[in-house]
This record gives C-alpha cells, sequence and structure tokens, in this order.
C-alpha cells in the first residue's frame, strides 16, 4: 500500500496536477459533477503507469477516474491525491471504485462547512471591515484577496500532498484539527467581526450625520431580528431584488 | 453604451465569471473585488468599491454549496461596478438604480450557469463512449470546452446586461424623486439586513456566538468613543 512510487512522483508532474486542480470544476455538469475533472487533473500523472499513455493500465484508470464524483473543489486534492496513488500502487479497481464513492460524500461536507460557511464569510468581513475603517480600494481588495487565497491555495496543496502521502488511508487525516474546529473558530471570529465591520461599513456608506446613523443600524437591527425568524425560509438577495425594485419605480413614478 | 464600449467591460466580466466555478476560483469574481476592478477600469475604483461592498453584504446571504442555483456574482459585480462608477456620486439615484440591475445581472446569470451545466452533460453523451475508452484527447478537448463555453457565458451576460441596463440606470438616474439621503438609507438598511440575516443563518449554531458579536458592536462604540 505504500510503495514509493508516488512519494517520488516528479516536480513537474506535482506542479501539473495542482495548477489543473484550480480548473477542476472546468467540464461540472449535473450528470459527473466533478468526475471527468478529477480524471482531468489526475492525468498527468497516469501517464507513468506502465505503458504510458498507450497502455492498457492509462486508459481503463483514466476512464475509471472520469466518472461521476462529487466533493468541494479545495478538498477534492485529497481524493484526487489519494486516487492517483492507488492507481499508481496498481490497487485493485473495485476497492478503487468503493472508496470514491465513500469519499465523496466527508469531503463534499466538510469543505462547504469550513470554506464557504465559515473561511469566505469572515475574509469578506475583514474587507468590509477594512472599507468601514477608511481603507483605499486597493486596501481593501488587497486585505480580501491575500488573506482568503492564503487559506485557499495552501488547503489545495495540503490536500494533495495529504492524499499523495496517505493513499487509501486517506480518512484519518480529515480528522485534523483544522478541519473539524475550524468551522467553530473561524464562526466566532466571524460574529466578532462582523459587530465591527458592519456598522463601520454603513457608517461609511450612509455618510455624516449622527442620527442618520443611529436610525440605519436600529433600523437594520430590527430587520436582521425578523430576516433571523425566517431562517432558511427567506433567500434575503431576493428579498433586496424585491424591494429595490418597488423602491426605484417609487421614485421613479412620484 | 455601444457594442465597441461595451466588448472590454465583457472580458473583464468574462474572466471574472470564470472564476466563480471554472478557474480558479481565487474569489476574484466576489464583487467586493469585481466591483472595484470594474470602476478602476473606467477610471473610479473608490465608486466601484462603494458598490461592491454594498453588493459583497448581499452576497453573502448566498454560499456557492454544490449543485444549488445560486446568483452568480462575477459578471454583476462587473456591470455594477462599471455602471455605478460611471454615474456622479451627487445623483441620488445612482446606487439604488446601478444596486438593481446588478442584482438582476446576478440573477439572470445564475440561471446561465444551470443551462451552461445542462449544455455540458449534453454534450458529455456524444463522447461518453471515447471517455470509457479512456481517450485523454477526448477528455481534455471536452473539459476545455467547458471551460471555453463559461468563458463565453460570462462575456454574453456581461456585454447584454451593459447593453440593457445602461441606458436604463442613465434614464432613471435623470428622473429620480427621492432625496440623497433617504436613497442611500434604504440601499444600506436593506443591504445590512441581508447581512445580518444571511450570518446569522449560518453562524447562530455556534456556541456563544451572539456574544461574540455583541463584543464586536461593543468595539465598534470604542472607536466612536476614541474618535471624538
Amino acid at each position: 500500500m505504500t510503495s514509493p512510487v508516488a512519494l517520488t512522483l516528479p516536480l513537474r508532474v506535482k506542479a501539473a496536477m495542482y495548477f489543473r486542480l484550480l480548473a477542476l470544476q472546468g467540464s461540472w455538469n449535473y450528470e459527473t459533477l466533478l468526475g471527468t475533472g478529477i480524471g482531468f487533473v489526475m492525468e498527468p500523472a497516469l501517464r507513468l503507469l506502465p505503458g504510458g499513455v498507450r497502455g492498457e493500465q492509462y486508459r481503463s484508470a483514466l476512464a475509471r477516474e472520469s466518472r461521476y464524483f462529487n466533493a468541494h473543489p479545495y478538498l477534492a486534492g485529497v481524493a484526487v491525491g489519494a486516487l492517483t496513488r492507488a492507481e499508481l500502487d496498481g490497487v485493485d479497481p473495485t476497492r478503487i471504485e468503493r472508496f470514491r464513492t465513500a469519499l465523496a460524500g466527508p469531503l463534499g461536507s466538510v469543505g462547504d462547512r469550513l470554506v464557504w460557511a465559515s473561511w469566505l464569510p469572515f475574509c469578506s468581513l475583514v474587507a468590509i471591515g477594512v472599507f468601514g475603517a477608511g481603507g483605499s480600494a486597493l486596501a481593501v481588495v488587497g486585505t480580501f484577496l491575500l488573506l482568503y487565497n492564503a487559506g485557499h491555495f495552501l488547503l489545495r496543496a495540503w490536500g494533495l500532498r495529504t492524499g499523495l502521502s496517505r493513499g487509501l488511508n486517506v480518512a484519518s487525516a480529515l480528522g485534523n484539527p483544522v478541519l473539524r474546529q475550524g468551522p467553530l473558530y473561524i464562526g466566532r471570529a466571524a460574529a466578532l467581526m462582523a459587530g465591527v465591520a458592519l456598522p463601520l461599513a454603513l457608517q461609511r456608506i450612509a455618510g455624516p450625520g449622527r442620527m442618520l446613523v443611529g436610525g440605519v443600524i436600529t433600523a437594520s437591527l430590527i430587520g436582521i431580528l425578523l430576516l433571523a425568524r425566517l431562517r432558511e425560509r427567506a433567500e434575503g438577495w431576493r428579498i433586496a431584488l424585491g424591494v429595490l425594485a418597488v423602491f426605484v419605480l417609487y421614485s421613479v413614478l412620484t | 453604451m455601444n457594442l465597441a464600449q461595451a466588448l472590454p467591460i465583457g472580458l473583464l466580466g468574462a474572466l471574472l465569471g470564470l472564476d466563480v466555478v471554472s478557474f480558479p476560483q481565487a474569489m476574484i469574481s466576489r464583487p467586493i473585488v469585481a466591483a472595484t476592478l470594474a470602476g478602476g477600469f473606467i477610471g473610479n475604483p473608490q465608486g466601484g468599491l462603494l458598490i461592491g461592498v454594498v453588493l459583497e453584504m448581499i452576497a453573502l446571504d448566498t454560499l456557492p454549496f454544490g449543485a444549488s442555483r445560486y446568483p452568480e456574482w462575477g459578471s454583476a459585480g462587473v456591470v455594477g461596478g462599471t455602471l455605478y462608477a460611471a454615474q456622479s456620486p451627487s445623483m441620488p439615484g445612482a446606487l439604488p438604480a446601478t444596486l438593481l440591475a446588478a442584482l438582476l445581472t446576478a440573477s439572470i446569470s445564475g440561471w446561465s450557469m444551470v443551462v451552461l451545466r445542462r449544455t455540458i452533460a449534453v454534450r458529455l453523451e456524444s463522447v461518453r463512449d471515447r471517455l470509457e475508452e479512456g481517450s485523454r484527447d477526448a477528455l481534455h478537448s471536452f473539459h476545455l470546452m467547458g471551460m471555453s463555453l463559461d468563458l463565453l457565458r460570462g462575456a454574453l451576460v456581461t456585454i447584454t446586461a451593459m447593453l440593457i441596463f445602461a441606458p436604463i440606470v442613465r434614464a432613471i438616474v435623470a428622473i429620480w424623486g427621492a432625496e440623497s439621503a433617504a436613497s442611500h438609507v434604504v440601499v444600506v438598511v436593506t443591504a445590512a439586513i441581508v447581512a445580518g440575516g444571511a450570518l446569522w443563518k449560518v453562524f447562530h449554531s455556534v456556541r456563544h456566538v451572539l456574544w461574540f458579536f455583541l463584543a464586536g458592536v461593543a468595539m465598534w462604540g470604542a472607536t466612536l468613543v476614541g474618535r471624538r
């Protein structure tokens, strides 16, 4: 299970896989989801199989790895690395298929919680806070992109490296404290950030006038309480669209 | 705005639209970035930033979970940033009219992503046999076709939205009736409510989260006192 083949992948192959990982979802569709993307990312490593690109092992592995698969795109590197190692180690195809099926769910839910529901909102709030504190366009955009992508690119690299080094034993890596406890701590940091950043940003957008800012914040808090009661039943952006449409119509007609 | 003026903006929309899902998902498509870049593209990054922040607050409500349908903020950010940065900030209707145009673009662009994904699935049927044979050429061309179509999608959405909304926004701003302060307040309160509701939806299950939020509000209060 732990032959050195995958560990000694040439650097150019690892680099090609990492770069392709960024384009993992290029052919995302409702039938195979990430599947063809997984095959696309693994392809440079599969060329190392006996017989090369014209060999039977290469073709059957590429076909197998291009079938249905789903995961969070940033954590898909874990699967890509593990599957690459399994293919290069010559693991039985039936076992690889079972492994693919078992891994998809956890990689999706862990990634969604950590990235989409924690890291992304946190980074957005930090950038909004920089804006509220009077930051320039460059400072706001630079802060957001540097902060967010520090986490993004590191997570992708960690996933690929972990998958390649652990192979089919990769499940234990999902117990990593960052993946398990990260959403809790990032969530708290995001809540703290929201308390500072949102009022600061509202102040800057609404402009000078203490009464005006006080009114805006009071109205916002009441609205948030009402919206919070609706939770998943209401889509906030659709409400915003409706409110703005009515307001624009009113302002144009009166 | 004519087609020649809309084309460079369309190219920016195409690149940022590609970032949403296909490549490289580095979140340059988030409205706070996209709108600022678009504003900078026409020489007014601060204008782009302002509407970008408002759109970002609203975008907090939509998280790109897997196969779910969600608004596409890359092209919408470009359209919003360009339209707002082109207006005089003293015009009271500029912010609400542009924001409405950007939200409509986000909605339409989200629908275009669904169409794209269905189109790729249809195309999959015609190459399935070759993929099952392990054809490298078939896989590469299929994958690159998906990315190219996504690039084209972003460009088409952005150019179409610019051609439709630029004259409409200009007309709305010209005949706007409400006063400046009220116009800003409606936009700001709406964005704040959506952002607050979205954050509660995401983080309400985190233990002690309300205390952390209140601590943040206290820190904001301290900054107010410090400024006096």
